[in-house]
């Protein structure tokens, strides 16, 4: 037990001076002094409760996700029964209750209809994401499958996610971090950024740009009534815009989408001087765009973003170059959160925040400055007091103390952990708690020199007997840690790593360590009698 | 040197005799604790409560007006706000509820939010903004959720943990001075309506861990005697027991104990609430392994010659048979 070869104290001092050196960066950052550029900085990350920044967790709903995809499901059920040769014709088309539905006008056609949908109802994956019935053996009925709609929320979710990051890539903030979280949810912060009023502006817009025809047959009395004419849809006029509060018809289907955008970009109009967002498709929607335009000059269409109306111009004729002016009543700031929302492409759903922190920059500072105070206070009485209590014990417990703290930081360093302000208690309980593995020692080695037993044999039966209680205590503050971990948002999560780091730390400095110290000492001076 | 002895050697106080007035006290806190629980509520955070909850520090002032910060943020038109001191005198938070259907419309809570740091502002030019959360309420009903969900799991986790490496009576007598530190402690903020956010489920949770400490280090040594004190009287051998390991409780306690101490006075004032939730489970936990966890194990039956058919715990028991030894 007390018997440590040359090899066995080398890597002990290894480890310990290995993992105590990785703090030093970390350290030498609180004091505000230089690390020289040309050594390994690894650095304990501060949270945001410590750093100042801002927190946001949005989330998406599923529902939303489930609606697009219907509605895509329609578009593509539709073109490919007009695509058919005879052509399929379908009527009574419902997206009620969240299955497309639609009658076959010639129940022959069933059989061609199925072969020419089944297809499109398997999706990229294995999964089986739509169920088709036939009711009557003449109505076709699709429904989502749960399967079908999960596969379809993650994968929205991965690009969302890809898309956010995009998007405050280009708001140019410092290490933001953005990780996707369970099901529906993405987790964004920003250290440093104060006001995240610019930040949730472009990440709350889906940026889903479409222009559709504007139905022109509609009724005003009937848009004003919110009722649609067959095959259009009533659409808002965005606030601000000339016709806001109104609103117009446009064709459901046959539109383009904003999604094979090339480059947006935040413009002047030069007739009006007005702030216009431009945009550029790629050759296919170039060519969507162009055979749109061409088709239908002289009528007006609508551009629709987020379901709301900008603006419905008249094609005055048609747009070849695959390049076009967005109006609406843009200030230059507004233009150009647009188009940056457009160049990173649109949120295939809309997020929604639903928690947000703000921590201010003072605080931080504040309270780290506060935490060493009390952590140099905190562990100066400590140390006294195992001094006083135990003499040499003491001091090897105190030495043991320092590295542990060290080796603690130095972990966390080494393995990206971030320090939060609950992380900073983590630290002060982790001193006060640390000796009690020494404390526990040293009392049974006290109570073996009272019954009589020599120094060896009372160190070593000291070390023995308190080792089983040693684990067991902390295998159950383990055991919690790992509760706190998987409780815990951010700032508790950092208090969880900090006390199952330090418990690791706390045991191998506190038993490993100081067995090393004193079986050097026994071997050097061989006391008849110890002074603990 | 002289050393310091906190315990003198050979103590040898009669803690069961006491037994059953300890037991009956702590039995009347606990169910106080629930009282207090249930009739005052517990002062909930934006963390748990959902709403808009801004944190200022007015840095000219002693104390914060919070009497006349409720009058104005009342006059908002957001119902009735919670104003609350927050760590230091001069801190507060305030919190007002949103409105429904903010979730969809995140304008709407950034609106209030502002309007309230304007509201204060204007009055108080000193007022600093040191943070401004938003919580939905749905994401508050899931920290709730998994906040009761964490407590009970780290419970019935330890707990099992000592059945396994002890006896079962051992397992229900740490979980019954759990569940005395935990109420005691929610007791108190239910007391003092302090704000209770994911950082006191936090210190709660810490407590659950080092309260045990305690509780095994006592019960380790129970163990101990059991095997060695085979006609001794169960009390007499658990005086022994606590007795014996009484210097080293002490002094655990005592280093925990002024290393927390500056931190409750110098530390963040932020901290100020998890802190003294965990120097109070400090106490409270030191306690409950002398008189909830001890006098438990007489009560159901534990005995010197329970040990003796068997004298090993279930693991022991494992590891002999693993090794072939049965």
């Amino acid at each position: 037990m007390l018997d440590f070869p040359l090899w066995k104290k080398l890597s002990l001092w290894a480890v310990t001076l290995a993992a105590s050196l990785l703090a030093l960066p970390s350290l030498a950052n609180v004091a505000g002094l230089d690390w020289p550029s040309a050594l390994p900085d690894p650095q304990v990350n501060l949270g945001l409760d410590l750093a100042g920044g801002s927190h946001l967790l949005l989330e998406a709903k599923a529902s939303d996700v489930r609606a697009q995809r219907l509605e895509n499901m329609e578009e593509s059920v539709r073109q490919l029964m007009r695509g058919a040769s005879p052509r399929i014709r379908i009527g009574d088309v419902s997206t009620a209750g969240g299955k497309l539905s639609f009658m076959l006008e010639n129940a022959a056609d069933i059989d061609r209809a199925r072969g020419l949908i089944e297809p499109v109802m398997q999706g990229a994956s294995t999964v089986r994401e739509w169920e088709l019935q036939v009711v009557d053996g003449q109505r076709i009925v699709l429904s989502q499958t749960d399967a079908g709609v999960n596969q379809a929320i993650d994968d929205a979710m991965d690009s969302a996610t890809e898309v956010v990051r995009r998007r405050i890539d280009e708001l140019g903030t410092r290490e933001p971090t953005i990780i996707r979280q369970g099901d529906t949810r993405i987790v964004v912060q920003v250290p440093g950024l104060q006001d995240p009023e610019a930040l949730k502006d472009l990440l709350g817009r889906t940026a889903q740009l479409e222009f559709k025809l504007v139905d022109l047959n509609a009724l005003p009395s009937n848009i004003e009534a919110g009722i649609a004419p067959p095959g259009s849809q009533i659409v808002q006029y965005a606030p601000g815009n000339a016709g806001a509060g109104g609103a117009i018809a446009v064709k459901r289907l046959g539109g383009i989408r904003g999604d094979t955008l090339t480059d947006a970009k935040a413009d002047r109009d030069p007739q009006n001087n007005q702030a216009v967002v431009s945009i550029a498709f790629d050759a296919q929607g170039g060519a969507k765009f162009a055979k749109l335009t061409t088709e239908n000059v002289g009528k007006p269409f609508a551009i629709i973003l987020d379901g709301k109306v900008l603006s419905a111009p008249n094609i005055n004729e048609p747009i070849l170059g695959g390049r076009a002016q967005i109006a609406g009543s843009f200030t230059p700031e507004t233009a150009n959160n647009l188009a940056i929302a457009l160049r990173s492409g649109a949120l295939p759903v809309p997020l929604a925040v639903v928690e947000e922190r703000t921590v201010g920059p003072d605080l931080g500072a504040d309270s780290i400055r506060k935490g060493l105070i009390a952590m140099g206070i905190g562990s100066l009485a400590v140390i006294a007091l195992m001094v006083a209590t135990y003499g040499r014990f003491g001091i090897y417990a105190t030495v043991a103390l320092v590295f542990n703290v060290l080796m603690l930081l130095g972990l966390m360093a080494l393995g990206g952990f971030t320090l939060s302000l609950p992380g900073i208690a983590g630290f002060v309980i982790t001193i006060g708690a640390a000796v009690d593995a020494n404390v526990l020692i040293n009392e049974r080695i006290r109570e073996e020199r009272a019954r009589g037993r020599r120094v060896v044999a009372a160190v070593e039966t000291g070390y023995k007997e308190a080792s089983r209680a040693i684990w067991d205590a902390n295998a159950t503050n383990v055991i919690s840690g790992i509760a706190l971990f998987a409780f815990g948002s951010g700032p508790v999560k950092g208090f969880a790593v900090v006390l199952v780091i330090g418990i690791i730390t706390s045991v191998f400095t506190g038993v490993t360590l100081t067995r090393m110290f004193v079986a050097g000492w026994l071997r050097k001076a061989r006391p008849s009698d110890i002074n603990i | 040197m002289k050393l310091l002895k906190l315990v003198p050697d050979n103590t040898n106080i009669k803690f069961l005799k006491l037994r059953i007035p300890f037991f009956v006290l702590s039995i009347v806190l606990i169910v106080g604790s629930w009282i207090a629980v249930a009739v005052n509520g517990l002062a909930f955070g934006v963390d748990f409560a959902g709403g808009q909850e801004v944190r200022m520090t007015f840095t000219e002032a002693a104390a914060a007006p919070i009497p006349s910060l409720r009058e104005k943020i009342a006059g908002l038109g957001y119902g009735e706000p919670v104003v609350q001191e927050f760590g230091a005198p001069n801190q507060v938070s305030i919190r007002v509820k949103l409105p429904e259907g903010t979730e969809e419309n995140p304008d709407a809570a950034k609106k209030i939010g502002e309007r309230v740091i304007a509201t204060v502002k204007a009055e108080y030019a000193d007022a600093r903004v040191d943070g401004n959360d938003t919580v939905s309420g749905k994401v508050a009903g899931e920290f709730r959720d998994k906040a009761i969900l964490a407590l009970l799991a780290a419970m019935a986790a330890v707990s099992v943990y000592i059945w396994v490496r002890f006896e079962w009576q051992f397992g229900v007598g740490a979980m019954f001075a759990l569940v005395h530190d935990v109420s005691i402690t929610l007791g108190l903020f239910a007391l003092t309506q302090m704000e209770f956010s994911l950082q006191i489920v936090a210190a709660i949770l810490a407590i659950i861990g080092y309260s045990l400490n305690d509780t095994i280090v006592v019960y380790d040594r129970i163990r101990e005697n059991l095997k060695k004190y085979r006609k001794m009287p169960m009390g007499e051998l658990l005086d022994l027991s606590v007795n014996e390991t009484l210097a080293r409780t002490v002094m655990t306690s005592l280093t925990l104990f002024v290393a927390l101490i500056p931190l409750l006075i110098f530390g963040p004032p932020s901290l100020f609430g998890m802190v003294a939730a965990i120097t109070v489970g400090l106490f409270v936990g030191t306690y409950s392994s002398i008189y909830m966890a001890g006098p438990l194990l007489i009560w159901m039956g534990v005995t010197t010659s329970s040990f003796v058919p068997s004298a090993e715990t279930p693991l022991e028991k494992q590891e002999r048979l693993a090794k072939g030894q049965g």
